[in-house]
């Protein structure tokens, strides 16, 4: 399995040596193992909220307390911010730390963007009267999407962890298997996010 | 200050209670003052505790299963003893105080008994079995292992320190939310899956990547021997089967604390949703158990039937159909809450369905032994007593029949079956394991009088405690009776708790054999290495393997290697030159995210909130502050592998000796 | 000797332009503008078209599936190349445990709906 070529991009490991290799590949191997099963936690989450947009318990309802442009305008952060995550890939792939860093600060800043805009939009509900203790319906609605904003705030701190690894250690290739993972983790946000607005604003909206 | 925690929390409330909570108390002092006493605590601390090696986790992990297993076998007795005198009147325990118990006996069996033994086996067999030096993330190992033992430590201080949930072992709700559970248990139980849940996921997620990743040169998927497979199966069901289970108790840990509505009876929740939320976890964590065992009888019965192993692809296909098939069925566990007759239809034949790969698989271990050699050590002994598995295997699929399920659910036949399915079937196969590697691991075997006995009586005393629940559930006994006034069922209770005072003794014969063997260990020492004339990869080190485990990887060119490597004749072959070789470093890592996450689920438990963000900053802040380490790994130089190598191939010379005169 | 896994070459601190680069920076820019357009159908349909929602939430849903495919080849790199077989099995047997999962969860939970709430 060591002799096949290099699989995962964003790591260039040309010169180095066989164990190299099969670090990087063991450890985003085992991470995506990860992805896929925090994807199950989501799953089932999504499942939970599906069965429950009905039980509203006499209080609002999806189409009340939905935005459709702060959830758009979430969207379109969100994906900026994984744009500029894949151009650091890409700047680490060629080893270019100032880029780097322009690139991870970037995403840092829309997702912490984010976040104040989820922020907003709960604490904007929970004012309003609708908070997660009014219904089940609410209960699974706060549950799924401030699961991934934790997710998120996560991402969030380990991109600050990283530019201080940077800092600190360099460019090892401890540093570039970690930003890989970290690569992973912030599109896997995302794709999540596609699945949240596809299955809970907008039909929330339109109904 | 203290949250919700004063002095009422200490088990006041019954002197039953009280005196086990002192037992425990006295427990835990006994041993600090036995590692004081034999000076042991540096040697502890290096050697074990902060371990990564797999070889150390695995047999931590087995030890707490083991300490574990004499917990919730107290549980056990304690039940039996108060069904069979409960007639007509209360018995000993208060009915809360049994509550408790039933639950805390269901909850430590599975998670905290079965789940550590089988992580711990195969903690220590899978790398030596595929070649490899030690598992993928050897740091995360330790993690896993520490918050394993986290999740422990917050059930067993739930005996001194409040009271456990009486919930039972599946928590449903609306009983478990707060207003019909007011007190502290459900927390505990909440806290403890919470916890060694994230635990089984890491090591999970480690089996995956190690058994794909790291296998040795020229060994393909299909060269792999049974257990490897089988680990890869219940690794695979252990990262998807768990996020349900997190999920579920964290929506009831939030209807608890803040007051949401996922399952409460009103506000618009869904009680139905957590029984649909805890047996999609549910079903599969019961391959979970046993697909290990089945691996662990793969290996013991070619290696004592002296042939190759019988229909290995088939029992690989049956293997991976199990775990699929596994999660197309958990309905079966709540045919009678309302489900429309196709919905249950479906599920009933998909459980029946899953019975044709574990059919199989049986015909499969009972064709290896055909004609073979065998020879019935205790390994052998617990793997044929897995026959009586059979017999859960028929009530499992009478159980799968929709309308015979609403007879006979909630009575004492479900708990006459999957007890039948569990002990047989997961149980005894991790005793085969713990028999089998336990010469592997320390260097001598376990003594085989006191095993023989051990298997003797709890085969007889399964039998015995087992069976008449069958009848009682025939009879009507609902499970979970603290006290009834049918005098019919009396006698089978006394049989029942008489079974229970054999497993007694067969749990006694298995701490004599353990004393025992220590005792007499230098008369059997065997530090070569291959004491049952074994088939696979971890027989080729010595026993214990030196913690690089192989000072050569392994080239292997087909299954049984170390078979066909003695068969070659290139078995034992020392290599020209000794490489130095690397090892990652002890680690504090894994007790300190293990002792933070106790401190934060003690915490969240009586709301002392302060507290729980102590103990969560620490553990982020641990995270954070080891991704920093560099030095993470230590070099073995050549010259130490090599005088400890030529020592062993001595060893191994001699005893080659003896044999051939 | 320096160890395998953390061991730091002086070689990787030279930026290394590579034609491999270009050819992923045009990756991420090709998914970037999919998936604006996705969203921007997905969003669109909502706000203007007034579907009826038995056509509205198809719709919808391929748009979604649709994006993440362009996620997985675009942002993840996860495409149908041997090379990445392994991981590509690995969310082919997720996806399918997702669908056996979200699936009946909501057969099961609607059917009781069904029989108990009406």
């Amino acid at each position: 399995m060591t002799e096949r070529a290099f699989q995962h991009p964003g790591i260039n490991l040309a010169h180095a040596r066989e164990e190299d290799h099969l670090h990087a590949e063991v450890t985003v191997f085992g991470f995506w193992v990860f992805l896929m099963s925090d994807a199950i936690i989501f799953a089932v989450l999504f499942a939970t909220y599906a069965s429950m947009t009905t039980r509203t318990n006499g209080g609002p309802t999806g189409a009340e307390v939905f935005q459709l442009s702060n959830a758009f305008i979430e969207t379109l952060v969100l994906l900026f911010s994984s744009f500029a995550f894949g151009m650091a890939s890409v700047a680490l792939r060629e080893s270019r730390v100032p880029t780097i860093y322009r690139w991870m600060g970037a995403s840092l800043l829309l997702g912490l963007g984010f976040l104040g805009l989820e922020l907003r939009e709960l604490t904007g509900l929970i004012a309003s009267g609708a908070s997660p203790q009014v219904s089940g319906f609410l209960s699974s609605f706060f549950l799924l999407v401030s699961t991934h904003g934790l997710h998120v705030l996560a991402g969030s701190v380990w991109i600050v962890v990283m530019m201080v690894q940077i800092a600190v250690l360099g460019l090892r290739r401890e540093v570039r298997s970690l930003l890989l993972r970290l690569g992973l983790f912030w599109q896997f946000l995302d794709l999540i996010w596609i699945v949240i607005f596809s299955v809970v604003y907008l039909p929330g909206v339109a109904q | 200050m203290f949250g919700e925690l004063s002095l009422d929390a200490l088990p006041l409330y019954s002197p039953i209670a009280a005196a086990g909570a002192g037992f425990i108390v006295l427990g835990g002092l006994v041993v600090v003052a036995l590692i004081t006493w034999l000076r042991a605590w540096r040697y502890l601390w290096s050697e074990w505790l902060t371990s990564v090696d797999h070889k150390r986790i695995g047999i931590m992990y087995v030890t707490l299963a083991l300490v574990m297993l004499l917990r919730g076998f107290v549980d056990a007795l304690m039940m039996r003893v108060q069904q069979a005198t409960a007639l007509n009147t209360q018995g000993y325990l208060a009915p809360d105080h049994f509550e408790q118990i039933f639950s805390s006996h269901g909850t430590i069996m599975i998670f905290f008994m079965a789940m550590p033994f089988l992580i711990g086996l195969m903690n220590f067999v899978v790398p030596l079995q595929i070649g490899a030096r030690d598992v993928a993330f050897p740091l995360l190992n330790a993690i896993g292992l520490w918050l394993t033992a986290a999740g422990a430590a917050l059930v067993m201080v739930s005996v001194v320190i409040g009271t456990f949930s009486t919930g039972g072992c599946s928590g449903y709700p609306p009983y478990t939310e707060l207003g019909y559970s007011p007190g502290v248990g459900v927390d505990y139980w909440i806290m403890a899956l919470a916890i060694s849940g994230i635990g089984s996921t890491v090591s999970g997620i480690n089996f995956i990547v190690t058994i794909y990743k790291l296998r040795a040169p020229g060994m393909k998927l299909m060269d792999m021997p049974l257990f490897c497979w089988t680990s890869l199966c219940t690794s695979l069901l252990i990262i998807f089967a768990l996020p349900p289970l997190t999920v579920a108790v964290t929506m009831l840990a939030l209807d608890r604390y803040l007051g949401m509505h996922f399952f409460t009876a009103d506000g618009g929740g869904n009680l139905m949703n957590y029984a649909n939320l805890f047996w999609l976890f549910g079903h599969p964590e019961v391959y979970i158990l046993v697909l290990p065992a089945f691996g662990v009888f793969s290996e013991v019965i070619p290696t004592f039937s002296r042939k190759r192993l019988f229909g290995y692809t088939v029992l690989v296909y049956a293997t991976m159909s199990i775990a699929v098939l596994s999660f197309m069925v958990w309905l079966h566990h709540f045919f009678t809450m309302g489900a429309s007759a196709d919905v249950n239809a479906f599920f009933g034949v998909t459980t029946m369905l899953i019975a044709v790969p574990t059919g199989v698989k049986v015909y499969d271990w009972m064709l290896a032994m055909f004609r073979g050699r065998l020879t019935f050590a205790t390994p052998m002994l617990w793997s044929i007593a897995f026959i009586t598995f059979v017999i859960g295997g028929m009530t499992g699929v009478i159980l799968a029949i929709p309308p015979v399920d609403f007879v006979f659910h909630n009575t004492l036949f479900l708990i006459a079956h999957f007890h039948n399915m569990l002990i047989p079937g997961s149980l005894f196969g991790f005793f085969a394991g713990y028999t089998f590697w336990f010469p592997k691991a320390f260097g001598f075997p376990l003594d085989e009088k006191w095993g023989r006995r051990a298997v003797a009586f709890w085969v007889s005393g399964f039998y015995l405690a087992f069976m008449p629940l069958y009848v009682l559930g025939f009879l009507g006994m609902p499970r979970r009776t603290a006290y009834y006034d049918d005098p019919a069922w009396q006698a089978y209770l006394i049989v029942a708790a008489c079974g229970a005072l054999f497993i007694l003794c067969g749990l006694a014969s298995q701490v004599i054999q353990l004393v025992v063997s220590i005792r007499h260990r230098h008369r059997t020492t065997d530090f070569a290495g291959d004491p049952w004339d074994g088939r696979s990869l971890e027989w080729t080190t010595s026993s214990p393997p030196p913690e690089y485990n192989f000072a050569v990887q392994p080239v292997v060119h087909s299954r049984d290697a170390f078979t066909a490597m003695k068969a070659e004749g290139t078995a034992y072959r020392p290599p020209g030159v000794y490489e130095p070789i690397e090892m990652p470093r002890n680690s504090i890592t894994g007790l300190a995210i293990g002792a933070a996450s106790f401190v934060f689920g003690f915490a969240v438990v009586w709301h002392i909130w302060w507290l729980a963000l102590l103990g969560l900053v620490a553990i982020i802040g641990t995270i954070i502050a080891r991704s920093f380490a560099t030095t993470t790994n230590k070099l073995i130089s050549s010259a130490e592998i090599e005088a400890r190598e030529r020592l062993w191939l001595v060893t191994v010379a001699e005893e080659r000796e003896v044999v051939l005169q | 000797m320096s160890d395998p896994w953390t061991g730091a070459s002086t070689r990787i601190h030279r930026p290394q332009p590579s034609a491999d680069a270009t050819r992923e920076r045009r990756g991420y820019i090709r998914g970037f503008g999919l998936a604006l357009l996705l969203t921007a159908g997905s969003f669109g349909l909502v706000a203007f078209a007034h579907l009826p929602v038995a056509v509205l939430l198809p719709a919808l849903g391929i748009l979604a599936l649709a994006q993440i495919v362009v996620h997985f080849r675009y942002f993840l790199d996860i495409d149908l190349s041997r090379s990445k077989r392994e991981d590509l099995q690995l969310i082919q047997f997720s996806s399918l445990l997702i669908l056996i999962m979200v699936g009946g969860s909501l057969w099961i939970l609607y059917d009781l709906d069904q029989r108990m709430m009406s």
